[in-house]
């Protein structure tokens, strides 16, 4: 999220704009330097095929200052290697015309690499653990079916020799985080892993010295390369949401319309600096906090506050960054940008909820915090054991140990959970969901109270007209006629709906709109006007409405609602099926929020909701012993989403909204959400189950070990028997 | 049994052949892209000579 406002990782984009390397300030010079190649980023939602990646690249290509271009099919991206001044919009609207649609994407943002490296590294580790299990495996196979003396004893040293350095750099992964885990004085998991991989290892070598029977360097090979496996999963799970989520952030590439001397240059908006003049269009978010000094507008706030009414905006009043400009261009001091600027402030807070919210112990954890403690107290009972049945003989006390605690390695139960997740977020990917947290799908079935956020969330923030049948067909066509001729919201949403009615609009002459205030014309030399309130001598209403007024006629108001999100209705009633308390919190006017409550059958809605307030809720109804799912979009959403016990929110809404949050919602439909929580509860019956299964294995195969009967060839089959069950059960779900 | 004295280096010199394969291709990136190029194969353009 701060990547989003770094000033470091802004530099990229300089070399695109040739005219900052005219910048006067000696800052901004020392920045721009040099020009640098493009290197560009697109991404490529609609390509899926052989033709689409010969299409896309042969058309890049043919733009002369592109050196080269490649599409990455599995990610949907294409990177483009160009000569310095060549710009994204060039690429993109070259893509738009052979019909592929194309984002710019801020490559600074994707840290792909990074994650790439721990990806290969672990896969590096598997392939290495793997090779060396099927030799040893080989090799064992001849000792399991009667090796005797010299032959024995030659097949375990070359096993030793090809296991001992295998476990020492494919095991690195277990001995650091068990060494951590020592360190803060807890068991974790892998405690018991990596003694059993040593214990393993070290016996085995005392064992084939002394050519003993058996020797576990198959066993000890075995459980990394499995538990490696379980491990790859969990990252990948987590990389694949971390590199989605991280592309909806690098769609936003912010840049600001700095005023100097005169001309508009395009920066880059963590370049800019208090006392900067920036101009804003009609349509653009502000990119900074600042005041206005020139011009009249209105501002849409609905992300930053949930109001869904524009609000005025003229000189002297003081904009925060994230509210979109509506109506008339303004020019804006910058009083703080980047980290000063309030969308900062917000995401610090939200850090600090964060931060202050009780860590949820995961299903694993509680198993491993019963089972650790279990493994080991069980392998040092048989050691004490069998030292005082065989009247003080170590080196069998301490095989029969050792083949204990091999058994009793949580082998499966290390692939229990992961195997599930990735299983349940490939099916939830597939609806639209993006799991950001491993152990939000847990935190997800647990859920009992659901709290939707208003503006933005259940609708889709954008106002349909509700009362054009109350109208006359000719003042109809007037308002037709002024709607056309404005680009705000209302105007256009008005507009829409009166073609859509087939009215004719009016013909007027004189058409001009006034910025933050509404558009004015002339019918029959009458003056006509379609605006604020205020403006056209209206009395101001609870809802969002727009008002016309013909010559010296009363004001007629017309109403507008937000059009409800598709899927909205779906998942309300999905949720109240399912038994689930439901909650409406919104920022938005009473008036406005009991509506919807009525319209979806929402009985507790709350209004006029401070971000504040909003986290008192979900608080208050948390230490009432609830688990709150919230869903919300806003930065007035955050520190709600941020204290829940899960949230979800829209890829529509804001950056910080999406960091607060568990689960994104990739498209726009909200119906997937209520079926997200039927997949959690699912996997969490399957993890559950997968815990079961591995503690069956281990009750029937620990007092054979106990009892001195476990031989390696035994304990290779518990563990790929029980690996192998737990990962066709999580398959399985549906 | 003197067998395997060529066996068994012969059966580790082949599983390190694969495994230094898999070595070359996880460094040299042949798993970024499994999709396109699938894909890529598919594609007639360099068909009838190499691309320059």
């Amino acid at each position: 999220m701060s990547a989003t406002f770094e000033p470091d990782e802004m530099r990229m984009q300089v070399s695109a704009c040739p005219a900052c390397v005219a910048a006067p300030s000696a800052e901004r010079l020392a920045a721009a330097a040099a020009p640098r190649d493009a290197r560009l980023m697109l991404s490529l939602p609609t390509a899926h095929c052989a033709v689409c990646i010969t299409d896309v690249e042969r058309e890049l290509a043919r733009h002369p200052q592109v050196r080269s271009a490649r599409v990455n099919l599995t990610l949907k991206r294409v990177s483009v290697d160009a000569e310095p001044g060549v710009e994204a919009a060039d690429l993109v609207a070259r893509l738009a015309r052979i019909g592929y649609e194309a984002h710019e994407l801020d490559p600074d943002v994707l840290s792909a690499t990074e994650a790439d490296k721990r990806g290969r590294d672990i896969l590096m580790r598997i392939g290495v653990s793997g090779f060396a299990m099927m030799n040893i495996m080989l090799l064992s196979v001849a000792v399991w079916s009667g090796a005797e003396a010299a032959t024995r004893d030659l097949f375990h040293w070359i096993s030793a020799a090809i296991a001992l350095p295998t476990v020492v750099f494919a095991g690195q992964p277990f001995f650091a985080s068990a060494w951590a885990s020592l360190k803060g004085r807890r068991l974790g998991m892998d405690v018991p892993i990596s003694l059993a991989i040593i214990l393993a290892s070290s016996i085995s070598v005392y064992e084939t010295a002394h050519s003993g029977r058996h020797a576990y360097f198959d066993a000890a090979v075995m459980l990394t390369f499995f538990l490696l496996i379980g491990r790859y999963l969990d990252y990948r799970t987590r990389a694949v949401a971390r590199s989605a989520a991280e592309e909806l952030a690098a769609l936003e590439v912010p840049r600001a319309q700095l005023l100097r001397d005169g001309a508009e240059v395009p920066v880059p908006v963590g370049e800019l600096v208090p006392g900067d003049l920036i101009r804003i269009r009609p349509g653009a978010r502000v990119p900074a906090d600042g005041e206005v000094v020139e011009g009249t507008s209105e501002m849409d706030r609905a992300l930053l506050t949930g109001e869904s009414l524009p609000v005025w905006a003229g000189p002297g009043s003081a904009l925060s960054t994230g509210e979109v400009n509506l109506t008339g261009p303004l020019t804006l001091r910058v009083t703080a940008a980047g980290r000063a600027s309030s969308l900062h402030r917000m995401a610090d807070l939200v850090a600090a909820a964060e931060c202050a919210k009780n860590r949820y112990t995961s299903l694993a954890e509680r198993m491993a915090a019963f089972y650790s403690p279990f493994v080991h107290l069980t392998a040092f009972a048989s050691f004490l054991g069998w030292l005082q049945v065989s009247g003080g003989d170590v080196r069998l006390a301490v095989n029969i140990a050792a083949a204990v605690l091999i058994i009793t390695c949580p082998c499966a139960l290390g692939l229990a959970v992961p195997a599930v997740v990735t299983s349940a977020s490939g099916k939830l990917f597939r609806k639209g969901m993006l799991i950001k947290d491993g152990t939000a799908l847990e935190r997800l079935a647990e859920v009992d109270t659901v709290l939707f956020d208003k503006t933005g969330t259940l609708t889709m923030g954008a106002p349909e007209p509700q009362n054009l049948a109350d109208l006359a067909p000719a003042d109809l066509a007037i308002a037709a006629a002024l709607a056309e001729a404005s680009a705000h919201p209302l105007a256009l949403a008005l507009a829409g709906a009166t073609r859509g009615m087939g009215v004719h609009p009016a013909a007027l002459s004189d058409l001009r709109e006034v910025p933050g205030y509404g558009i004015e014309g002339r019918w029959q030399g009458e003056k006509v006007r379609l605006g604020r309130a205020d403006w056209v001598g209206a009395s101001p209403g609870e809802t969002t409405a727009t008002h016309l007024q013909i010559g010296a006629r009363a004001p007629l108001s017309i109403a507008f609602a937000d059009r409800l999100r598709p899927g909205a209705e779906a998942a309300v009633a999905g949720f109240l099926a399912a038994g689930k308390a439901v909650h409406l919190v919104s920022g938005d006017t009473s008036g406005a929020v009991s509506a919807l409550a009525l319209r979806l059958g929402i009985t507790h809605w709350h209004a006029g909701c401070l971000p504040a307030e909003k986290s008192a809720l979900v608080a208050a109804l948390s230490a009432n012993g609830a688990r709150v799912l919230m869903v919300g979009d806003g930065l007035n959403d955050t520190a709600a989403l941020a204290g829940a016990h899960v949230s979800i929110s829209p890829a529509s809404a804001l950056d910080a909204a999406r960091t607060a949050s568990d689960i994104v919602l990739l498209g726009a439909d909200l119906a997937p959400v209520a079926d997200a929580v039927r997949v959690a509860v699912l996997a969490r019956r399957r993890i559950k189950q997968n815990f079961a299964i591995s503690l069956i294995y281990n009750v029937v195969a620990v007092p054979i070990a106990i009892l001195g009967f476990a031989t390696p060839l035994a304990a290779a089959l518990a563990m790929s028997l029980s690996s192998v069950t737990v990962s066709l059960n999580s398959l399985r779900l549906k | 049994m003197d067998a395997l004295v060529y066996l068994i280096p012969t059966s580790l010199a082949l599983g390190g052949i694969g495994l230094a394969a898999f070595v070359w291709s996880l460094r040299h990136r042949q798993y970024e892209d499994p999709k396109g190029d699938a894909e890529r194969i598919l594609n007639p353009e360099w068909d009838d000579h190499p691309k320059p």
